[in-house]
C-alpha cells in the first residue's frame, strides 16, 4: 500500500492521535473506532489489514496494548515510503511515523494523569472528585464491552460466524477461568493459521 | 532527594518503598513482559503480592482512578506510584520502564510478520489472534463489572448506564467524545446526587 506523506500530513497524523489522547477513557484502544475511521476510511493512510494488524500483534506481544499506536505510526511510515523494499528510507519514515504517534497519544494524556491524579490525591473527599470516581466506573464497563464487540464487528468476510463464535469463546474463558492468556492466544493463532476460523 | 510523606491516610510507615528510580524502571519493565494481552492480573499480583508496595485495598483505588483518567490504565498506574515517591522523574522512569522494552519487541514482531504478512498462514494466524483479543477486551469489562455491586449509585442504575453506553457506542456506533460527555455527564450527575445524600466516607451495611 502507498501513501503519500507531506510535512503537514505528519503534523495532521500526531494532531489526530493527540486529538484522541483525552478521550482514551478505560485506555486508547478505547479509541480505534475513530482511529479507523479517520486513517483508514477517510485518509487511506493504513489498510484495514494493516489496522486490525496493528491491533492484533500489540495484543499478542507482551507489554501495554498502548504499543498498538506504535505499530499504527510504523505502517503508516512505511506506507509513505512504499513499503520495507524502499530499504533506509523505509526504516527512517516508518521511525518518524512511530515516534510522532506514540508522542501525540502519550503526552497530552500523561501530563493531564500526572496534574490530575496529584490535585485529586490533594482533594479526595470531594464531592466532584468522588462523583467522578463513581460516576465513570459503569461507562468504562459497557466502553470496554463494545470494544470487543466492534473489534468482532470489523471481520468483513464470509464465514464470520466462526470469528465470532471465537471471541465469544474467549470471552468466557477469560472472564470464567483463570487460563493463561498466552495459552489462548496460541490457540488462536493455532485456528487461523490451519484455515479454521 | 527527600522521603515520601506519607501522604495517604492508609498507607502504613513501614510498608516496602520502591528504593529507586532504576527499581521503579526494571519493577515495570519486568511487569510489562509477563503480560500478555492483558496486565490487570499481572500488575496486581506484582505490585500488592510480591513488591507489597500498595496494599489490596490502595491497588483498588488506585486502578480504578487509572482505570477511568484517559491513557493506558497501566502506565497511569505507574506514573502515579512514580511520581508519589520521586516526583516527576520516577513517573518517568516507570513509564519508560513500561515502555521500553516492549516497544523494542513489538518492532520486532511487527517486521518479522511483515515478511510473511502475504502468506495465508500468517494472515490467518493473525485473524485468529485478532478474534481472540478482541475476546480479552469484551471478559476485561466482564471481570470488572462486579464492583458495580457496591457502587454508590445503586447497582440498578450502574447496569443501566454500562448498558446504556454498550448501545451508544456498539450498536449506534455514536462517536465517542458525544458518548462520554452525555452519558458519562448523566452518570457523574447522578453519582453526584447519590453521594451528597450520604455523608462521606460513609461505610456500606
Amino acid at each position: 500500500m502507498n501513501a503519500t506523506m507531506t510535512p503537514s500530513d505528519w503534523l495532521q497524523l500526531t494532531g489526530h492521535f493527540a486529538s484522541l489522547s483525552l478521550l482514551g477513557v478505560g485506555g486508547a484502544i478505547t479509541t480505534t473506532p475513530e482511529m479507523q475511521r479517520f486513517l483508514v476510511l477517510q485518509q487511506h493512510w493504513l489498510s484495514q489489514e494493516q489496522f486490525g494488524s496493528s491491533i492484533a500483534l500489540a495484543q499478542a506481544a507482551p507489554g501495554p496494548n498502548i504499543l498498538f499506536i506504535a505499530l499504527m505510526g510504523w505502517n503508516v511510515g512505511l506506507n509513505a515510503a512504499g513499503g520495507l523494499g524502499a530499504g533506509a528510507t523505509a526504516w527512517w519514515l516508518a521511525l518518524l511515523g512511530m515516534t510522532l504517534a506514540m508522542l501525540g497519544s502519550l503526552l497530552p494524556s500523561c501530563t493531564l494523569n500526572y496534574l490530575a491524579t496529584r490535585w485529586a490525591q490533594r482533594n479526595q473527599h470531594l464531592l466532584a472528585v468522588r462523583a467522578f470516581k463513581t460516576g465513570m466506573a459503569p461507562v468504562v464497563i459497557g466502553l470496554l464491552i463494545s470494544i470487543g464487540w466492534l473489534l468482532s464487528a470489523s471481520h468483513d468476510r464470509p464465514g464470520d460466524w466462526r470469528l465470532w463464535l471465537l471471541t465469544a469463546i474467549a470471552t468466557l474463558l477469560v472472564w470464567r477461568t483463570r487460563l493463561h492468556l498466552l495459552l489462548l492466544m496460541g490457540a488462536g493463532a493455532l485456528l487461523g493459521a490451519f484455515g479454521l476460523v | 532527594m527527600k522521603p515520601a510523606l506519607p501522604t495517604d491516610p492508609l498507607a502504613d510507615d513501614a510498608a516496602p518503598q520502591p528504593r529507586s528510580r532504576a527499581d521503579l524502571f526494571w519493577t515495570f519493565t519486568w511487569l510489562a513482559l509477563q503480560g500478555f494481552g492483558g496486565v490487570l492480573a499481572v500488575v496486581q499480583r506484582e505490585l500488592v503480592e510480591k513488591k507489597r508496595w500498595l496494599t489490596r485495598e490502595q491497588f483498588l483505588e488506585e486502578w480504578a482512578v487509572a482505570q477511568i483518567m484517559p491513557g493506558p490504565n497501566v502506565l497511569n498506574l505507574a506514573m502515579v506510584l512514580g511520581g508519589r515517591h520521586f516526583g516527576l522523574s520516577g513517573a518517568l522512569a516507570a513509564a519508560s520502564g513500561l515502555l521500553a522494552l516492549p516497544l523494542l519487541l513489538v518492532l520486532a514482531l511487527a517486521v518479522l510478520y511483515g515478511s510473511v504478512a502475504e502468506t495465508p498462514v500468517a494472515q490467518g494466524a493473525l485473524r485468529g489472534m485478532g478474534a481472540v483479543s478482541a475476546g480479552l477486551i469484551a471478559a476485561t469489562g466482564l471481570k470488572l463489572a462486579p464492583a458495580l455491586r457496591g457502587s454508590p449509585m445503586g447497582l440498578a442504575a450502574a447496569a443501566r448506564i454500562a448498558l446504556l453506553s454498550f448501545i451508544a457506542i456498539a450498536w449506534l456506533r455514536l462517536p465517542l467524545a458525544w458518548v462520554l460527555l452525555s452519558v458519562g455527564g448523566l452518570s457523574c450527575g447522578w453519582a453526584a446526587y447519590r453521594l451528597r445524600g450520604s455523608a462521606p466516607r460513609q461505610e456500606p451495611k
